[in-house]
């Protein structure tokens, strides 16, 4: 079985801030890191390799220090890398993107058929949970997101069983290979990097993919082949209510206010 | 006297997407629309200021030199009106729909809620909206999405739609965009809408929008500004899609308020069906299992909440909270930071990742109020907020801020409210 993993670089947003001042992002400094829920999507894939023997590679569009995912996943017990990284591809919306890595796996398919592809439920910069069924669509893959348990794998039948977590029930699905499927954070635990694992990690040669190879029309790809585009970007300006001091000897005309309020909205009921 | 070469403009046959941009562009009234909404240029009109060529955002219409090489541009002329004489099928897109989301006959709140904005988009278009509804045994929603203002309802009822599942919904979904062009798609950005509306938008090489926070539409250019919280929510963003039809956005519940519902209220129904034999498909859902709420208050249904965040410092504090919550018939929720802290379990995480309310009152007390936790409680009807901190952007969005310490109100004002509640008895 080959398993392709879909892995982001992306900075970490915790981080991120607003310039109080200018209401811009302050971006600088803010480090890189594996988007979390694909975290998960590579540990999956390396528990169904643990369970039914596969091999796994994990698949990363994004600028050159993106390697560093790949490197990472490896370390974990990944076998391959493949890093799709060209000008051409910057600035795709998930449009663009699930174009980019659609094709990409079509031609890993071709070299050793693909089985499985599992994507992290959605990313913590973009959050849109797009690219997963995008990528099912582009294949004509079966598509399950939001994949909290891989019940059965079943290489004879070419099926795997799946719970999924929608908002309020689980659905059990059985899916024709090949498929995608998405993961929720709750699906595993994520192991640590071996040692040896990580010094063999740090040395293996990673594939780069570009343009070149995957030959898309630059019309369809990029900042050009996304429909989506941001025409402003702004900190939300509000109306400000009204603010009193509450502390100490303020106290109780600031409780009083509250009750004031409470009878005023008509909250406190009859 | 020696003039400048003037331009002329023309359509380009089959680019068009009846954005409705040109028209208004235009300073000396040279251009109308054709009923398929593509524009008629006047050549005798047209003074050749290119401002139609510049807002077009699909390159439809393209500047030509009218003297000159006549010879070459006489015949191309032809071409293009033997282009639209042939009727090619080229579209307008117009029409508000929106994605009916139900799971056995019963429609997710977010539903209605959409048809509620989406009435104010079609209003400002001036087009109909339309409710989908894909399922089995769902034709009583017909009319329940009539009442909620649906103007046309398009169903396909049929066994193979009954259990969710990506592929044939998104069949059926992109089946009838195509065949009747809408130029808005908004579905609920539940699990299930997204799981949706990503294929749904490939299929369609459209632009998708996640988890708008605002829909609005730009009149003058005809396109729906969708606003959204963007890097982790850090900040906003407007975002547009120009260029591809339909204008797909995802909207969270209880982002939008539900519209009133009139009984009686008709909508034209339009039957389809959809051919997909249930041998082709490639899944198959074997179980559904609801997942009991562990805790039974979902807060997104009440009328107050009493929210705490890092400020309460621990689990036990809560219990004021609840004691508050009581006296006011509301419920205890709380920040990402309460939550991560275990002192509340993530059901009553308000916020980006966790629940959007809309109660009559949010009570906040030692929350911060990061983008990320204003984004799912802003638009309560009344907001108080308690902070230590004057600076806290809680007191952007409350419309009563207490700059105090939730140890010393919130026990004062469960005092107050226990006499409001249960007047002191006279003993004698
Ligand atoms: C992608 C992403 C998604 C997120 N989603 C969510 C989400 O859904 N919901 C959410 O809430 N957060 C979310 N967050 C986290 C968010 O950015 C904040 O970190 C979080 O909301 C802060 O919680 P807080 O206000 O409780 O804590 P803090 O920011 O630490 O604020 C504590 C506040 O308590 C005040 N305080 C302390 N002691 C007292 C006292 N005795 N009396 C009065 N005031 C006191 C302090 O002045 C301070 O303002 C998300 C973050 C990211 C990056």
């Amino acid at each position: 079985m080959h398993i392709v993993v879909c892995a982001k670089m992306v900075p970490d947003t915790t981080q991120v801030s607003i310039d109080p001042v200018t209401n811009t992002l302050v971006r600088e400094g803010v480090p890189f890191i594996t988007n979390p829920f694909d975290d998960h999507a590579i540990e999956e894939a390396l528990r169904i390799k643990d369970a039914y023997g596969a091999r796994v590679t994990v698949l990363s569009m994004g600028p050159a220090p993106a390697e560093t995912v790949l490197r990472k996943a490896i370390a974990l017990g990944a076998d391959a890398g493949l890093l799709l990284s060209d000008r051409a591809f910057g600035g795709s919306d998930t449009l663009a993107t699930s174009k980019v890595l659609s094709v990409a796996i079509a031609k890993l398919s071709d070299q050793e058929r693909v089985d499985l592809i599992v994507c992290g439920k959605q990313t913590i910069d973009g959050d849109t949970a797009q690219v997963g069924p995008g990528i099912a669509t582009r294949l004509g893959y079966a598509q399950v997101t939001l994949v909290d348990k891989v019940l059965d794998v079943d290489l004879d039948t070419r099926r795997i069983t799946v719970r999924a977590k929608f908002d309020n029930r689980h659905q059990v699905v059985e899916a024709r290979l090949p498929a995608v499927i998405t993961v929720v954070r709750e699906i595993n635990t994520p192991r640590y990097p071996t040692v040896p694992r990580r010094l063999y990690a740090e040395e293996v040669q990673i594939q780069v993919w570009t343009n070149e190879m995957l030959k898309l029309d630059p019309n369809t790809i990029g900042l050009k082949g996304s429909p989506t585009w941001v025409k402003r970007i702004f900190a939300p300006e509000r109306e400000k209510g009204e603010i009193v001091m509450g502390l100490g000897k303020e106290k109780e005309k600031a409780v009083r206010l509250i009750m004031q309020k409470l009878a005023d909205w008509k909250v406190l009921g009859p | 006297m020696e003039k400048k070469k003037r331009f002329k403009v023309r359509l380009l046959p089959g680019k068009c997407i009846g954005c409705g941009r040109c028209e208004p562009a235009c300073p000396v009234d040279a251009i109308r629309y054709d009923e398929k909404g593509e524009p008629i240029i006047d050549l005798e009109k047209c003074i050749g200021c290119l401002k139609c060529v510049k807002v077009c955002p699909a390159a439809a219409i393209d500047k030509f030199l009218p003297e000159g090489d006549t010879g070459g541009a006489e015949p191309e002329e032809t071409a293009e009106s033997e282009a639209i004489g042939e009727g090619e099928v080229k579209r307008l897109w117009r029409g508000v729909w929106v994605y009916v989301e139900q799971m056995d006959g019963k429609a997710e709140p977010v539903s209605w809620q959409l048809l509620g904005k989406g009435k104010e988009l079609a209003q400002d278009l001036g087009v109909e909206l339309a409710a989908l509804v894909l399922g089995n045994n769902v034709e009583h929603l017909v009319d329940e999405a009539a009442g909620y203002g649906a103007d046309k309802v398009y169903l396909i009822d049929t066994p193979v739609l009954k259990d969710y599942r990506a592929e044939t919904h998104m069949r059926s979904c992109v089946y009838l965009v195509e065949k009747y062009s809408p130029e808005i798609l908004l579905i609920g950005a539940t699990g299930l809408g997204r799981d949706l509306a990503g294929g749904v938008a490939t299929h369609l090489e459209t632009g998708l929008t996640a988890d708008c926070t605002g829909l609005a539409i730009d009149k003058e250019n005809r396109l729906l500004e969708q606003t959204r919280p963007a890097f982790g929510g850090n900040i906003m963003a407007t975002i547009l899609c120009e260029k591809a039809r339909p204008q797909m956005a995802s909207v969270r519940p209880n982002v939008m308020l539900t519209p009133p519902f009139v009984p009686g209220r008709k909508a034209t129904l339009v039957r389809e069906s959809i051919s997909i034999e249930e041998k082709d498909t490639l899944t198959k859902v074997l179980e559904i299992v609801p997942i009991q709420c562990e805790t039974s208050v979902d807060i997104t249904a009440v009328g107050v909440i009493v929210s705490g965040g890092r400020g309460l410092v621990s689990a036990e504090n809560f219990r004021m909270l609840q004691e508050l919550a009581d006296l006011l018939g509301g419920v205890v929720a709380g920040s990402r930071s309460a939550v991560d802290a275990g002192w509340i379990t993530h059901q009553k995480q308000v916020g980006q990742t966790g629940k959007t309310v809309r109660p009559k009152l949010y009570v906040a007390c030692g929350i911060s109020g990061a983008i990320q936790h204003l984004v799912g409680m802003q638009d309560a009807e009344y907001i108080i907020a308690i902070n230590k901190d004057k600076h806290a952007p809680i007191f952007d969005v409350a419309h009563l801020g207490i700059v105090g310490d939730v140890f010393e109100i919130v026990p004062a004002m469960i005092e107050e409210l226990r006499k409001v509640k249960n007047p002191p008895v006279c003993e004698t």
